[in-house]
């Protein structure tokens, strides 16, 4: 492993200014998980890693009107045990719950998660789903990109040199609003998502049609895919399994797989037709409380 | 590109209740820093990416593997290892439990299975078998097939 150094800034524009400095030879450091995996493995040869976890900004989860934010430096436990969280955004428990045991839990991120940016990540496709918008700071300012838009391949994302996630944040979900996400692994745990899938639906009052839907896919790509067609199939459809069943068709013609030690083409498309009309039935539940 | 090596991190840190105060490099681990700086030699490297939970040990009272936290993030904060479980006056009843229901062979990932099931009883006192199953998950045994160590647990969940 290269030797690095070690920088533990209290501000956003501190971390901004060390990662501006050093480019692409330093990164910033929320749980490790990946990052001292990858640095062990010299995959990455870096001079400085960045703590994140001092920054006020980073370490917050605030649950309001406004809906949801997490920072991008929360361990998973203290999402998944935010009884608000819980409550209002089961979604969001589904996926982080399942990264890793309960060690990786206790550091890995979700901001790490997103930045790690695995096509198997569990905790993107229920950020896309919630419609969550990511918070980057960088040297030029801030700005916000949709989390569907932030991986651009594997190990890729949209950040630029010298940016930092600072939070991810998703909108207060409306009346009638249901969200879940599984995956499929041959264990029962600590395992990578041979394919997963999350779903967010909106019903109308009487919980009989659909008003809206977001379907968005794991491990069947280079990135996260928000299955667009698919979701908005289900709009302005009824309840009931022809509707069900035509959408999961389209999201499995959405996943684009490849076959590897995990699975083949034809098992994860199959996975993510089986899994979408799974979840959407699961999201129907807890629309309707 | 000239290379220098990156400086020393002063940290100052509580291990098993007794305070430590040391100079780690930036990149050593806490599993490193641990046994080769403290010289508690109990935490036992196994895989050094996460997957096998050989060197478990308890951050704040949250269990992590220490091969994949830095000795420099420990600053401040509490450690527990495997060394502080027994007490001059005996072993913890977890460990009498491993010995009586013979929940290991090799012992290498025992230290691990110890550390990360007081974690669960300080919290559960009796936890359901599904719910050890799921808490030590993250912990790889490949000797005992993990039903005596489960037992284990259990009894000593009792106690």
């Amino acid at each position: 492993m290269h030797p690095f150094a070690y920088v533990a800034p209290v501000t956003v524009e501190e971390a901004v200014a060390v990662l501006d400095k050093h480019g692409d030879r330093a990164r910033p450091l929320a749980g490790g998980t990946d990052l001292l995996v990858k640095t062990r493995a010299n995959v990455w040869e870096l001079d400085a890693v960045v703590d994140i976890k001092n920054i006020p900004e980073l370490m917050t989860v605030t649950v309001g009107n406004d809906g949801l934010s997490i920072g991008a430096g929360v361990p998973c436990y203290q999402i998944y045990e935010n009884s608000e969280v819980a409550a209002g955004y089961p979604c969001i428990v589904d996926g982080t719950d399942i990264i890793g045991g309960i060690q990786i839990q206790s550091r890995a991120a979700l901001g790490g998660n997103l930045c790690n940016a695995a096509p198997s990540a569990d905790g993107v496709c229920p950020l896309i789903v919630h419609s969550a918008v990511a918070h980057i700071a960088g040297p030029g300012g801030n700005r916000e990109v949709a989390v569907e838009d932030f991986c651009t391949g594997p190990s890729q994302t949209v950040l630029k040199k010298g940016e930092l996630l600072v939070s991810m944040s998703m909108p207060k979900p409306p009346a009638n609003f249901g969200a879940a996400y599984t995956r499929f692994i041959p264990r029962n745990e600590m395992d990578i998502a041979v394919a997963g899938v999350a779903v967010s639906l909106v019903l109308d009052p009487s919980g009989q049609n659909f008003e809206s839907a977001r379907i968005a896919l794991a491990s069947v790509g280079p990135v996260p895919i928000l299955a667009t067609a698919a979701g908005d199939s289900l709009a302005g459809k009824p309840v009931n399994d022809e509707s069900i069943a035509a959408a999961a068709a389209l999201a499995r013609d959405a996943a684009s797989p490849i076959t590897d030690m995990r699975g083949t083409i034809e098992q994860r498309r199959q996975l993510i037709e089986v899994l979408t009309g799974r979840m959407i039935n699961k999201a129907i539940e807890r629309a309707r409380g | 590109m000239t290379t220098t090596s990156p400086s020393m991190v002063h940290i100052k840190t509580t291990v098993n209740g007794q305070v430590h105060e040391l100079l780690v490099p930036p990149y050593m681990s806490l599993l490193d820093t641990l046994r080769e700086l403290i010289g508690l030699t109990g935490t036992k490297e196994g895989c050094l990416d996460g997957n096998c939970g050989a060197c478990t040990v308890s951050v704040n009272g949250r269990i992590v593997d220490s091969c994949l936290v830095l000795g420099a993030e420990v600053d401040g904060k509490e450690v527990d290892t495997i060394e502080g479980m027994a007490t001059p006056e005996g072993l913890h009843p977890l460990q009498q439990a491993f010995l009586e229901e013979a929940a290991l062979q090799c012992g290498i990932c025992t230290p691990g299975f110890l550390v990360a099931a007081k974690s669960l009883l300080d919290n559960e006192p009796s936890p359901s078998e599904g719910r050890i199953r799921h808490w030590l998950a993250g912990n790889l045994c490949r000797c005992t097939g993990y039903d005596k160590i489960v037992r284990a647990v259990q009894k000593a969940s009792t106690q």
